[in-house]
């Protein structure tokens, strides 16, 4: 393949711009190994963050050509290189370099989120009896790799800033593993509808585009549990029903 | 959530992008799908007429509660004053208590009375609601593109929160399919061949014969379409198995919710194949009433 030029967003939060870089294309090529070998060849001081190159850790995240990529899951050959490539760092988190995002707002979200809370257990040795095709569903979260690219392409986040009350969807896949998670105890739908901003979500379905493991977070994760808090909070009848009908104190026995 | 402010970068202006593809197409081609259906099923709707052809009833007009007054019009002009009523027609004539003399006769349609709860149910569907967000309101026109408005309100306040109904129209629409599916029954029994009988008389009489139209598949496969399109519904999924945690212990199995997951997983194909088919069956039956065309038996 031949010589290819890069546009590359070079600053800080506070300044910065495209910067055209050249450099040659080999067969096989991801767009991380063309930042490396701009790296070694022009631009020794090109911040960019990465570390197992096999699409699993999740740091390598950034936009490739307008589109929320994983730098080392996106192959050369699938890009027209006939126009430069453009990359630039993720748009939803504060920038601290060059291509790297400090994206630590993120694990200040997952904090404050109810954690697992597992009936008692089942067996006098402590542990629990699960049948699979009740953990079918949970599984599918459990791939997630938190590259936060759905946070990224979420508009909710990246052009309107709800920061403060939006948890944005890799948070709504974590809710929704411990939600259905037939151990699990825990009610996680009045922080869900009040605190997270589960309402904000406007159901574009951009999250599930972009997620690299191919997790379906918005028909699995955000509608099912859209439609969770409609029945906690919102279905007339159901309210209805449950002014009748009080709440056991504890639902050790799940959902 | 965070406790200091973030520094973030700034908003993108609208159409603003690093995107290459044509990002607007989607938008667009959504924008004009559903514009082409809304405005073809008002003018169908305002018609009230032509609305049935022999054993078919446009999905439109269906349950057809009451005749509407200008076909019942049309029907006294072409086949004279003793012309039956419509067969399809649940309540016979449309009751003159509801005909005050001031509303123009397209008003009294009586596609506008139950069209509220397929209409209702479509606007509320998970699926539409990200569509028309992006093509009708640009709430983001495309997934990465920078939008027209900074305030954002979601589906978090009125007049959204609204959309969390959508499980009543599902109720609603899960009944319209039996009712529609009844129509494509009715289908297969045409007016005898060879005779001078018309539809009605026929029905009337007891003498409809077994038969297969272009028009009875027409029916038919609206149906099959509809139906997916309503038991693939978000709500549906929800019911069938979705609610609960323990999904090996549901009342009505497993196979339930996988049944309905599978319908859900192409939930945007169902809501397409069967809003265009909807709006083709009934230009199909409203094209033989006018005699635009004749429908052909099969057998
Ligand atoms: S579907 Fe919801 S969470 Fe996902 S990107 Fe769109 S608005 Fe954000
Ligand atoms: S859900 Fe997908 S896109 Fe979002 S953080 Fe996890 S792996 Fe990344
Ligand atoms: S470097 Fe680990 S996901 Fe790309
Ligand atoms: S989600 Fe589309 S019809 Fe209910």
């Amino acid at each position: 393949m031949p010589q290819v030029t890069f546009k590359v967003w070079r600053g800080n939060k506070d300044a910065g711009e495209f910067k055209d870089y050249q450099t040659d294309i080999t067969e096989g090529m991801v767009v991380l190994d063309a930042v490396h070998q701009i790296q070694a060849e022009s631009a020794p001081d090109l911040a960019c963050r990465w570390n197992c190159k096999a699409g699993k850790c999740g740091s390598c995240s950034a936009e490739v050509n307008g589109n929320p990529r994983l730098m080392c899951m996106t192959r050369m050959e699938d890009l027209p290189t006939d126009q430069p490539v453009t990359i630039e760092p993720m748009q939803a988190f504060p920038l601290i370099r060059d291509l790297v995002c400090d994206v630590s707002w993120n694990y200040e979200v997952k904090k404050k989120i109810k954690p697992f809370k597992p009936r008692k257990p089942d067996n006098e040795d402590g542990t629990w009896n699960m049948v699979q095709e009740d953990v079918d569903r949970v599984q599918e979260f459990r791939k997630c790799i938190e590259c936060f690219l759905c946070q990224d392409v979420c508009h909710v986040l990246r052009d309107h800033h709800k920061h403060e009350e939006f948890i944005g969807p890799r948070f709504f896949i974590h809710n929704a593993q411990l939600e259905m998670h037939p151990l699990d105890t825990e009610d996680r739908l009045g922080d869900l509808k009040d605190d997270n901003g589960l309402g904000y979500c406007n159901i574009t379905k951009c999250c599930t585009k972009v997620c690299p493991e191919h997790i379906t977070i918005t028909d699995n994760a955000i509608i099912p549990l859209k439609e969770r808090v409609v029945d906690e909070y919102y279905d007339p009848i159901k309210k209805l029903f449950k002014m009748f009908k009080p709440k056991k104190p504890d639902a050790a026995a799940g959902k | 959530m965070s406790q200091t402010p973030l520094s973030l970068p700034q908003q993108r202006k609208m159409g603003q992008t690093s995107r290459k593809d044509a990002w607007w197409l989607q938008p667009l081609v959504v924008f004009l799908g559903l514009s082409a259906f809304i405005i073809y099923a008002n003018w169908a709707a305002f018609q009230a007429s032509n609305y049935e052809h022999g054993a078919y009833l446009s999905p439109m007009y269906s349950p057809l509660l009451f005749e509407a007054p200008t076909q019942a019009a049309i029907k006294a002009e072409t086949l004279g004053a003793d012309a039956h009523m419509s067969h399809h027609s649940w309540f016979g004539a449309w009751p003159s208590a509801l005909q005050p003399s001031w509303v123009p006769g397209w008003m009294l349609s009586p596609a506008l009375i139950i069209l509220i709860f397929p209409a209702g149910f479509r606007l509320t569907c998970y699926y539409y609601r990200g569509a028309y967000y992006k093509a009708f309101w640009a709430d983001p026109i495309n997934c990465a593109v920078g939008e027209p408005r900074n305030s954002f309100r979601g589906e978090n306040f009125w007049p959204l929160l609204i959309q969390n109904i959508h499980r009543y129209f599902f109720y609603a629409a899960a009944v319209y399919i039996f009712i529609l599916a009844y129509d494509a029954w009715v289908a297969l029994w045409h007016a005898p061949a060879g005779t001078n009988l018309s539809y009605n008389e026929a029905a009337a009489t007891g003498q409809l014969e077994f038969g297969l139209g272009v028009g009875t598949l027409v029916l038919t496969l609206n149906v099959i379409l509809l139906g997916g399109y309503t038991f693939g519904c978000h709500c549906a999924r929800h019911f069938a198995g979705g609610k609960h945690d323990h999904l090996s212990k549901v009342p009505t199995g497993k196979k339930a919710y996988e049944c309905v997951s599978c319908l859900n997983r192409n939930h945007m194909k169902w809501a397409w194949t069967s809003l265009i088919w909807v709006g083709f069956t009934d230009f199909y039956i409203r094209m033989c009433a006018m005699g635009i065309w004749s429908d052909w038996r099969l057998f």
